[in-house]
């Protein structure tokens, strides 16, 4: 076995100390040592994008991601949208559109369409399905995927006006 | 699935990256975006004993313009690719081929130096590189090389880079203005390598084709060059009957492998699409 390292980054705003084997991928170090189960093992191949977390501001597929490349990172995940008590535009869009059947698809939907409103506050449908398409679900049919994302962009920016 | 164990080493500058490369040789892998060295990693494909992440080396990353070239570290992401004033200005063949390739959080990681290094001919950096008429700086502890693209790629994952070496920067003349480009790509969905696809850059002049530079992706074990049929379009007119003979031209030095996007015949016929679209679609950008 490789030397186990230690890996400290910034999770969901807190800092974060983790010992790993160089070879643990980031979903598995989420999941099973911080026990943070929202982003979701969909493929293991990165085509699904289940396992979509914010890493420096990029979103990031986590099962095609050593944690040991975390160090000094600014992480976010699902479990970082709602503050003190309230949901996050996004989440309560999704909520009201109905955007999701199963939901296992929906942390990573979400946390994808996060950071594409970041970079996008007002993307058109079509840059919504372009940017939003490493990410599958195989229940809605995306119509109300796309809805929900519009919403939430309405609602960011009418909070920010 | 999980890799089989290695040891994880991050070097914040190039000589040290060079220093581990040497130290370690044929056990030592470069990951630069990650993301087809960590999935075949996860099969087993590859199993290197020490990995050398280029992710903390700033001097890798970046474009800029030096003189009459663009200069872009082998570091840099898709997605930088796509967001880059610049490149929309000099060199939009090279935006539009990044915009089709995979997907979305791929594009955050995946990196331009890694695409083509990594010399599958399913990636679509390496015709890029062929049309636009590139050159590849390496590195090696003892010094610099700059190799052009056309003449790199010798086969299925396989260059002229020599163990100890490392690429760091991609060079590419800035076309003349008015050049038509176009990057067609046909692929069965949103992350998936191209069935086919034909990167054209066309100048023209007075209605006569002055220079067509064509190369076609996955279609044979390296990124190909159409030859005789950039040679059949020079001094003609883009007419119907020119186009479907360069198609043809093309066509004739495919090879593509059988696989579940289609059978030789299909691919062929695919690759022989993409280049009449990406010929109509470069004339009707070129000035």
């Amino acid at each position: 076995m490789a030397n186990p390292k230690k890996v400290s980054f910034t999770l969901n705003g807190k800092p974060v100390d983790v010992v790993v084997e160089p070879r643990e991928l980031l979903i598995h170090t989420l999941r099973e040592k911080l026990q943070l189960t929202g982003p979701h093992i969909g493929c293991e191949t990165s085509h699904c994008g289940a396992c979509t977390v914010d890493i420096d501001s990029m979103s990031v597929k986590s099962c095609t991601m050593l944690t040991v490349q975390c160090e000094g990172a600014q992480v976010l995940t699902i479990e970082g949208f709602e503050q003190g008590g309230q949901l996050h535009a996004l989440q309560e869009a999704f909520t009201q559109d109905h955007a999701l059947q199963c939901g296992y698809c929906t942390p990573g939907m979400i946390t994808r369409a996060y950071r594409l409103l970041q970079e996008n506050p007002h993307p058109s449908e079509q840059e919504i399905r372009y940017w939003m398409a490493g990410n599958l679900c195989r229940c809605t049919g995306y119509q109300n995927i796309v809805k929900a994302v519009q919403d939430a962009a309405g609602k960011l920016a009418a909070k920010a006006a | 699935m999980i890799p089989r164990p290695f040891e994880y080493h991050a070097p914040t500058s190039l000589p040290d990256a060079l220093l581990l490369m040497n130290r370690y040789g044929d056990e030592a892998k470069l990951l630069a975006g990650g993301h087809s060295l960590l999935p075949m990693m996860k099969l087993r494909f590859a199993a290197p004993g020490h990995l050398i992440d280029l992710g903390k080396i700033g001097e890798l990353k970046g474009i800029e313009q030096v003189g009459n070239e663009v200069r872009i570290g082998a570091m840099t992401t898709e997605n930088e690719l796509i967001w880059s004033p610049l490149l929309a200005q000099k060199l939009p063949l090279l935006v539009e081929g990044a915009g089709l390739i995979s997907d979305p959080q791929v594009r955050y990681r995946g990196t331009i130096g890694g695409d083509i290094s990594h010399a599958d001919p399913a990636n679509d950096h390496p015709a890029l590189m062929l049309a636009l008429g590139a050159a590849f700086v390496l590195r090696s502890a003892s010094g610099e090389r700059v190799v052009a693209a056309d003449g790199f790629f010798l086969g299925l994952y396989a260059t002229q880079m020599q163990p100890g070496e490392v690429l760091t920067q991609i060079r590419i003349p800035v076309p003349p203005a008015g050049c038509g480009w176009c990057y067609a790509k046909l692929k069965r969905k949103t992350g998936d390598f191209a069935t086919a696809a034909t990167a054209v850059l066309l100048r023209m002049k007075a209605g006569a084709v002055e220079e067509a530079r064509i190369a076609l992706t996955n279609a044979g074990p390296t990124p190909l060059r159409a030859r005789a049929a950039e040679k059949h379009l020079q001094g003609k007119a883009l007419s119907d009957a020119a186009i479907a003979e360069a198609a043809r031209l093309a066509m004739s030095i495919c090879e593509p492998t059988e696989d579940q996007r289609g059978d030789v015949q299909y691919k062929t016929a695919m690759a022989g699409e993409m280049t009449q679209r990406a010929l109509r679609t470069a004339a009707s950008r070129a000035k």
